[in-house]
């Protein structure tokens, strides 16, 4: 029977089934970090058992550490304890840890496939829900709670419902100044965030294709922000490439193996999807958010909807929205103030939104009305930029490179958006109070917030293109 | 260990009718630096339910004295957003053990099912007869049936089923844990692992 590349992957992984019920899906990686796994250690030590299978876990600090002075003690107590904590699970368990001070610490989502600990046709998991940005790979990468993961720890396994598929398929040439974060804003405001809810969605079509694996990571980890359980795009030679040569990556005769296997890894063509979407990539712009859910969006020339064009069931929360962000109905995005640009997170923090976002400010000044915090995803995407030149280039626009971690995406550590401020953020979530209380964040790409920085306004960075 | 073993509950409600609730409002990401899993509670909808001088806001819902009970009826889409489990242990920790939306997101259903906190998806229109029971009489209270998978608004009789995964729906009854079902299938796994 024909296969999608979801079947393929998720039932090659299933150890058995439960009469109607979920089915015991086998977890070929795991990553931890400190905020999602203490609970779960925990549970283990409660139990009086061991982590099962160490190997097949990674564990770094991201979301609560600061993004200054990361060689000093950590500052806020509750912060330290829970990454002391980390590193006393993992020592006791024989879990490899990245910590602080390590030259492969980042966020979660991007150390994993830097280090090649991502691969085609695995199944991985994170307490986390971000975890969907590994399917840019090839792998059914989602997000789990602390119960599953102690779950994971204790057996390799989670007890899993099968999800629907969904195909959405973007055909066509991306117009100037577009990038792949642009895309998926434009599929969750078409879908809105409860769209993909029960499926999990593979993303193909000639567009898709043509992106790097940075851009491929950025649409995929966005999935869940239309509730989807993951996102995945078949793997290709821009994988392949990617892949070889890095850390955890096949070696020698054991990569021509796992090559020749990867290389099946499609949706056989006559696989049928439960639900199919397509969309041209030529009518998508450059899109901003305007509101407290991802699926609040629009294209950065468009106003936000009038309120006689929202149903009825929904106005409430639509003018709750309206009234939290400060804006008015049926305005447009073009020329709003802007206070704060954050460009970084699991969704933009790689070495290509960096440079792009340098490649744009390179030349220009940032505005004075801005505050900019930058925040490579990782060690490694740091050193990369600073090779690249990418921090002289930022430094003479007026701007900093900071430190790794999850930091303003939801505001744990101290890189908080104060009350009333608008912030364009180049991370995942617009909801209310996710980037610190008060504050209005307005989601887009890493281009459109370089845009901002440099005029302090919504700005479409076409016009400097 | 186990769960709490869930049958029947009746009880009053507390309506929240606001769509697309994520689990950011539920439980902000600056209290998530317990290392354990108590006193989420404190923090449930603490940026709807506190002031910047942490004084109750009286117009949220649960700071008005007028609704009680252990159940949670909220608008479509409940528990978007982040995976964080402590969004089911903060609703729990309050003295919820149901939650009523015509919608649930993914992560979340699972997460309050492996922590006894049922999730019951009924349909638009019910969902808006109970706020409208709920609207006109405060105290109107509601029968949850696990057994049965069905909802009574009691003081009108109206009724409706819901669905649950049966092995849940075990678990749930039973108090199971789906960790005690893994490590008894460990030997399973073992095998599984010699074919990959």
């Amino acid at each position: 029977m024909a296969k999608t590349l979801f079947d393929k992957i998720w039932d090659s992984h299933v150890v058995t089934g439960i009469k109607d019920g979920p089915a015991v899906l086998y977890i070929d990686r795991h990553l931890i970090h400190e905020v999602t796994s203490p609970q779960a250690f925990a549970g283990l030590d409660k139990r009086g058992i061991r982590v099962f299978r160490p190997e097949k876990t990674v564990a770094t600090p991201d979301h609560n550490v600061p993004t200054v002075n990361q060689h000093l003690t950590i500052q806020d107590l509750l912060s330290r304890t829970q990454v002391d904590k980390l590193t006393e699970n993992t020592k006791r368990h024989g879990v490899q840890l990245y910590g602080l001070n390590s030259p492969n610490q980042g966020i979660v989502h991007v150390i994993g496939p830097e280090l090649g600990f991502t691969q085609p046709g695995m199944t991985i998991v994170c307490g986390d829900s971000h975890t969907s940005t590994h399917g840019a790979f090839g792998c059914v990468a989602f997000g789990i709670g602390t119960s599953e993961v102690e779950m994971v720890l204790a057996t390799q396994c989670v007890l899993q419902q099968k999800p629907r598929k969904m195909r959405i398929t973007i055909d066509g040439t991306l117009g100037k100044g577009v990038t792949a974060k642009d895309i998926i804003l434009y599929i969750i405001s078409n879908i809105s965030a409860s769209g993909g809810t029960g499926y999990f969605i593979e993303y193909a079509g000639s567009a898709i294709r043509r992106l790097s694996m940075e851009g491929r990571m950025t649409i995929c980890n966005m999935s869940i922000e239309m509730g989807a359980r993951g996102g995945l795009i078949s793997p290709d030679d821009t994988t392949f490439n990617y892949v070889k040569g890095r850390e955890f990556a096949p070696k020698g005769a054991e990569w021509d193996k796992k090559l020749a296997y990867w290389k099946t890894l499609v949706s056989d063509p006559d696989a049928v999807f439960d639900q199919e979407l397509r969309y041209d990539a030529a009518d998508i712009e450059p899109m901003i958010t305007y509101g407290t859910n991802p699926g609040m969006g629009v294209g950065i020339t468009g106003s936000i909807p009038a309120l006689s064009d929202i149903p009825e069931t929904n106005r409430l929360t639509f003018e709750k929205a309206m009234h939290y962000m400060g804006f008015e109905n049926g305005t447009a995005m073009l020329g709003k103030p802007v206070d704060f640009v954050f460009v970084g997170s699991c969704t933009n923090g790689r070495i290509e939104d960096l440079r792009e976002f340098a490649a744009f400010v390179k030349g220009k000044k940032k505005s004075p009305r801005v505050t900019a915090w930058i925040v490579p995803g990782s060690r490694q995407v740091e050193k990369q930029a600073l090779n690249e030149g990418i921090d002289k280039m930022l430094a003479e626009a007026g701007f900093e490179l900071r430190q790794p971690g999850c930091s303003a995406c939801l505001a744990m550590n101290d890189d908080k958006i104060p009350e009333g401020k608008y912030a364009v953020s180049t991370s995942n979530r617009n909801f209310e109070g996710r980037q610190g209380p008060g504050a209005r964040t307005l989601l887009a790409s890493p281009l459109t917030a370089a845009a901002a920085a440099v005029t302090g306004r919504i700005t479409d960075p076409r016009d400097f293109l | 260990m186990s769960v709490d073993k869930f049958t029947t509950l009746t009880s009053a409600c507390v309506p929240l009718p606001i769509e697309n609730v994520d689990t950011d409002q539920i439980i902000p990401a600056r209290f998530l630096k317990a290392t354990t899993r108590d006193g989420f509670g404190e923090n449930l909808f603490r940026d709807w339910r506190y002031d910047k001088e942490n004084k109750p806001k009286s117009d949220f819902v649960l700071n008005n004295p007028t609704y009680s009970g252990k159940i949670l009826v909220a608008g479509r889409n409940f528990g978007s957003g982040s995976s964080r489990e402590h969004a089911a242990w903060a609703i729990f920790d309050h003295g919820f053990r149901v939650v009523i939306s015509s919608f649930f997101a993914d992560i979340f259903k699972n997460n309050a099912l492996n922590n006894g906190l049922l999730p019951v998806q009924v349909s638009g229109s019910f969902l808006a007869a109970i706020l409208k029971a709920v609207g006109s009489d405060p105290a109107s209270k509601l029968e949850v049936n696990l057994e049965k998978q069905e909802v009574t608004i009691l003081s009108t009789g109206q009724k409706e089923g819901f669905d649950i995964n049966i092995y849940k729906k075990t678990c749930l009854l039973n108090g199971y844990d789906d960790i005690d079902y893994l490590l008894s299938i460990r030997e399973k796994i073992v095998e599984f692992e010699k074919k990959i």
